[in-house]
């Protein structure tokens, strides 16, 4: 029989809106407006995860995102779960089911649970140490390690929701809706300021629209009604834009953030269909305010970590805003006042609280005289040394503090309890702020680190800039409202403001037992199980820079990166080692502040939509015809055409041979086309490419090779020179936009003497290469009135056409070695074009042929692919082309680097042919080539580029990068594999008609 | 995320830019009189500077222009942008 732990109907409960969830396969039930947090709070579940490392049984600790232990599964096992999720954050809905994580076969049994009866033997650095010898052996322990690490499971199919992202712009972001954001937001839109408010909860108003401090007042009011007003007045003011249930992520340079917006998560299934789930906001602002506000810290005592133990503030929110009872026996533990105002609210409403344990020596604030008379009883300068109960909390036991705070003394008094809220005092969430870049300063007196020296244009108000009473918050709010927006009032400058002054601080960051330390188990981090012996045992061993001690004891590192337990850490490392905080510094707070899915990160980037993809205007005709295709870049191409069930080997083989014997037609519409025009374009063309150009006859072609100001070849192609002061320059298909971006930076930058303009006119044409001792009959039947003679049109030149009415442009040139035009059309009729070249063809069987057929057709003639044969490391020279080299010239890009010491090296690795002595057995490409079999190490002297079987040769080809190959002509080297070494001799690269007389056959 | 004023454009993100490098290295006017060492000054040394620091970019994905930017590499901040061929802001 569960308990119901309902104490009052709060207005942010409706009680009317009965909800079922199961937690853990159990059925409960709660409200509309509870968080599961909430809800298992009011069924008196408190136990809902085990920790990291020891498995001991943890429960529900705060009511925010900064939740370390109740961290579960939700919906587990369907195409939604989603691990991780902390309960304090989700909002429950009709059908939610969650589970805890981390624990088998339960939460409530769970064997890992054995780790805390061994916990002697993990101390910090455990892995480290043990799993260092033998070194051989990492392998195996790895594996068992990987199967017990790692929280919750992630989705095993496809997620059904959309995600989105948006840009945002805003003259002011405020960042947290609590009295100061609110305050700020309101402001900054009554200025004509574009504001944008946004708060990670559903509601507004932080913790204000809560607080019960009757001795607190705004213009008479409680802060919570006055506040209740104030938000009631943002829905009439322009320029005012709020988004709730959205985090901010990341705060980066340029005031630049990304913030998650939730929009499904609260809701049923049948109502999460076809919507946007999450959404990504990249807001770029003028102006940001930060009002994240403070996290309550807790206190580091011997066991502090069982269920049932609590942050003092997140009990007082169960209590006040979702009318839940955390406990039936209360006990608060405290360094300060606010752990009273959670006595009082658990007082007013009739719920026990047995005991205040207080580590200060006394206070005289209102709300600690009004605990006194409501009879509750105050330890004074007590400190907790232990607790009970293993799966809930059950009893504490207290002893007085010694004057100096590091020892107990007297008699040990026990005290039963079901829930202990702990008070620690407050922590700006500085958080955001530092992401930015911005720099913090340690303020000794309050004991935080606070926002010291801005690099953007932002201020951070209320708590999160240290002001923690609503005097101070809306005296400094003024102020830096005014400075940051220019105004000169704001409508909070009259305004009254009554407080209960707290007057007694007392700081420890770690509480001593009776017992020695090493016997004791004060936990730091919650999440990660690290305690404050590990941090004092990781001191001990010599780390000191934080950011060593945090990784060696994984302080900080969790999923909430410590963000109840940082502040604690620091301050035992700085007393133990006896230096000032401020000097310590604190560990990199990183994006993001709450972690985020991957669904919002890629947002509507899936599936096809990935990365864009491009097609050439043939693309249709593939298809229908069974091409299969290969990326290549962004492009889709043809890579070959099986035909009734071939293999792309037999394919490629008929292709092959049929483009040799007949005609063959490829799509080479992908290869950049760079139109350039102006009086300087010859003058151009000789400073980028390594041959002349300056002589190059209008409506003639050349192939030009481009390198590097290293000397490295860099891409590769024909120049068509179309008039005096026109060229047309093709590029390889993935170097096109490089090409185009280096072109232009010469220009721009080294050369803006030049009159040379660019571009970039690959996706207005559409080509069709037509090659084969046929394809000249073929162009003849398409354009009857061109007199395709050798004299008229030969090998390298150009002639403007019309087929029929389209205008084109057609190059004799040729990359298989065969007899070819390039025709080129407006792209809108490049599928006409194709389809009329594959009519006109039938009658010699024109066979289409894909981007293999072609890298095939190239490697019989011994043509480079750049990229492929190359890698950045290879000169003309080591590609045997010393003849596209200029001598002449006076300089090119890339020429002073040719006879570089490193360059000019006779032992460089040099392009040849390889022959395999079985011609049947084809190379791997990538295979690695040595000259000895018998010898280990061997040198690599090389490595295959490109090998295919050639059907014209019948017999297998390859080209290869040898070092000093160039003079290896006819040697007998090995490419050893896995199960056999193969024997090759080197050979000429060009393998097929070396004297080019196909080109005019 | 920067926010660069493109000296042609305006304020745009920084996605829409790509980084180029060390400004004010002019390429050699007569590179085969230089030596090895020459060119290879010209060709690899460069300087990566904590601090104020002279650098290339390119709008890419807007006007494609060339321009020059004087940034903080410590805290990213962009002291100065102008155009090719102008005088960088003394220091």
């Amino acid at each position: 029989m569960t308990k119901n732990l309902r104490v009052k109907s709060s207005e942010y409960i409706d009680e009317t809106n009965r909800i079922s969830f199961k937690f853990n396969g159990k059925t409960y039930h709660g409200f509309k407006g509870d968080t599961l947090a909430s809800a298992l709070l009011a069924n008196d579940v408190h136990l809902v995860a085990r920790s990291f490392k020891y498995h001991r049984p943890r429960g529900i600790m705060t009511s925010g995102s900064e939740e370390p232990n109740a961290i579960v599964q939700v919906n587990p096992g369907t195409n939604r779960t989603e691990p991780n999720v902390r309960a304090t954050e989700v909002e429950i809905y009709e059908g939610l089911e969650a589970s805890s994580q981390n624990c088998w076969p339960s939460v409530e049994f769970d064997i890992g649970g054995i780790n805390n009866f061994l916990s002697p033997f993990f101390p910090a650095g455990f892995y480290y140490k043990t799993f260092m010898w033998p070194a051989s052996f990492w392998e195996k322990y790895e594996f068992f390690i990987r199967h017990s690490a790692g929280l919750g499971k992630s989705p095993t199919t496809t997620d059904p929701d959309i995600y989105d992202h948006r840009n945002v712009h805003c003259d002011v972001l405020v960042v947290g809706a609590g009295i100061s954001g609110i305050m700020a937001a309101k402001n900054a839109a009554k200025n004509n300021f574009k504001t944008l408010l946004v708060e990670e909860k559903n509601e507004l108003g932080g913790s204000t629209i809560y607080e019960n401090n009757e001795f607190n007042k705004i213009d008479n009011k409680t802060p919570s009604e006055w506040l209740k007003k104030e938000i009631e007045e943002l829905k009439n003011i322009k320029n005012l834009e709020i988004k709730t249930r959205t985090s901010v992520a990341a705060y980066h340079q340029y005031n630049y953030l990304l913030a998650r917006e939730n929009l499904t998560d609260h809701l049923e299934a049948k109502d999460k269909t076809n919507k946007i789930r999450q959404r990504l906001l990249k807001i770029r602002a003028k102006k940001v305010i930060l009002a994240t506000g403070a996290l309550e810290r807790p206190l580091i005592f011997n066991n502090n970590d069982r269920p049932g133990i609590m942050l003092s503030s997140a009990i007082k929110k169960y209590s006040e805003f979702y009318g839940v009872a955390c406990g039936s026996k209360n006990v608060f533990f405290t360094n300060n006042d606010s752990a009273y105002e959670s006595a009082i609210s658990l007082y007013n409403k009739g719920i026990n609280v047995e005991a205040i344990i207080d580590i200060r020596e006394q206070s005289e604030s209102k709300i600690v005289k009004k605990v006194k008379e409501a009879g509750i009883k105050i330890y004074w300068s007590h400190s907790i040394v232990d607790t009970t109960g293993y799966k809930r909390l059950n009893s504490i036991s207290i002893m007085k503090l010694s004057n100096d705070g590091t020892s107990v003394t007297g008699s040990k008094i026990s005290i039963s309890c079901d829930c202990l809220g702990v008070a620690g005092g407050w922590t700006p969430a500085v958080h955001l702020y530092t992401q930015s870049g911005s720099k913090l300063k340690f303020d000794e007196e309050k004991k935080v680190f606070l926002p010291n020296q801005n690099t953007s244009e932002q201020i951070s108000v209320g708590s999160c800039g240290g002001d923690f009473k609503i005097d101070e918050i809306i005296k400094n709010l003024n102020q830096k409202l005014k400075d940051t927006l220019n105004i000169n009032e704001t409508d909070f400058d009259s305004i009254k403001v009554e407080i209960d002054q707290e007057n007694s601080k007392r700081n420890i960051w770690l509480l001593p037992s009776d017992k020695p330390i090493g016997k004791t188990k004060p936990f730091v981090d919650y999440q990660n199980d690290a305690t404050a012996k590990d941090i004092k045992l990781a001191l001990r061993e010599g780390f000191r820079s934080i950011e060593h001690v945090k990784r060696y004891t994984t302080t900080g590192m969790g999923t909430d990166q410590g963000k109840l337990g940082n502040m604690h850490a620091l301050g035992i490392i700085a007393d133990t080692a006896g230096v000032k905080m401020g000097e310590l510094g604190t560990t990199t707070f990183r994006p993001p502040y709450t972690p985020l899915t991957f669904g919002t990160i890629v947002g509507r980037n899936v599936g096809k939509f990935f990365d864009i993809f491009r097609r050439t205007p043939m693309n249709d005709w593939h298809v229908e015809n069974k091409a299969e295709f290969e990326n290549v870049g962004q492009w889709k191409r043809a890579w070959y055409y099986p035909i009734n069930g071939e293999t792309m080997h037999q394919a490629v083989q008929r292709e092959s041979k049929a483009a040799r014997e007949s005609a063959g037609i490829l799509d080479a519409s992908t290869l950049g086309k760079i139109d350039i025009q102006g009086s300087d374009a010859s003058e151009f063309l000789n400073r980028v490419y390594t041959n002349a150009w300056s002589k190059l006859a209008i409506g003639k072609c050349r192939y030009g090779l481009m390198l590097n100001e290293d000397g490295m070849v860099y891409d590769d192609g024909v120049t068509t020179r179309l008039g005096e002061n026109h060229y047309i320059m093709t590029t390889t298909t993935g170097g096109a936009a490089n090409v185009l971006g280096k072109l232009e930076d010469y220009l721009q930058t080294e050369w803006p003497e030049l009159d040379v303009y660019l571009t970039s006119v690959t996706d207005h044409y559409a080509t069709a290469s037509l090659c084969g001792p046929n394809s000249k009959k073929i162009l003849k039947k398409i354009i009857p009135d061109l007199d395709l003679s050798d004299e008229n049109f030969p090998h390298m030149s150009f002639k403007e056409s019309k087929i029929g009415n389209i205008q084109c442009r057609i190059m004799r040139i040729s990359f298989t070695g065969e007899h070819s035009y390039e025709i080129n059309v407006q792209a809108s009729y490049g599928k006409d074009l194709w389809e009329k070249c594959i009519e006109a063809g039938k009658e010699f069987n024109i066979t289409p042929y894909g981007t293999e057929t072609m890298h095939l057709l190239r490697a019989e003639k011994g043509f480079i692919i750049v990229g492929q044969d190359t890698d950045g490391t290879m000169t003309p020279i080591d590609l045997q082309m010393d003849w596209i080299v200029s001598k002449k010239k006076y300089d090119f890009i890339g020429k002073r680097s040719l006879y570089r010491s490193d360059t000019i090296r006779e032992d460089r690795k040099q392009l040849v042919g390889l022959l395999t002595d079985d011609p049947n057995i084809v190379l791997e490409e990538g295979a690695q080539i040595v000259s000895e079999l018998n010898q280990s190490p061997v040198e690599m002297l090389g490595h295959v580029t490109s090998s295919y079987f050639s059907p014209n040769l019948k017999k297998s080809i390859a080209l290869a990068v040898v070092r000093g190959g160039k003079d290896m002509m006819g040697k007998k080297l090995f490419v050893p594999m896995e199960n056999k070494n193969i024997n090759v001799t080197v050979a000429n690269p060009v393998f097929y008609d070396e004297k080019n007389e196909r080109l005019n056959a | 995320m920067f926010l660069i004023n493109c000296p042609y454009c305006g304020e745009r993100d920084q996605q829409e830019f790509k980084a180029g490098g060390e400004a004010h290295i002019e390429r050699p006017k007569q590179p085969t009189e230089l030596s090895d060492d020459e060119w290879a000054e010209y060709l690899f040394m460069r300087k990566n500077i904590k601090g104020v620091q002279f650098e290339r970019w390119n709008h890419a994905h807007g006007c494609r222009k060339w321009f020059n930017m004087v940034r903080d590499t410590s805290n990213d901040e962009i002291k100065a942008i102008y155009k090719m061929g102008e005088k960088p802001p003394s220091q």
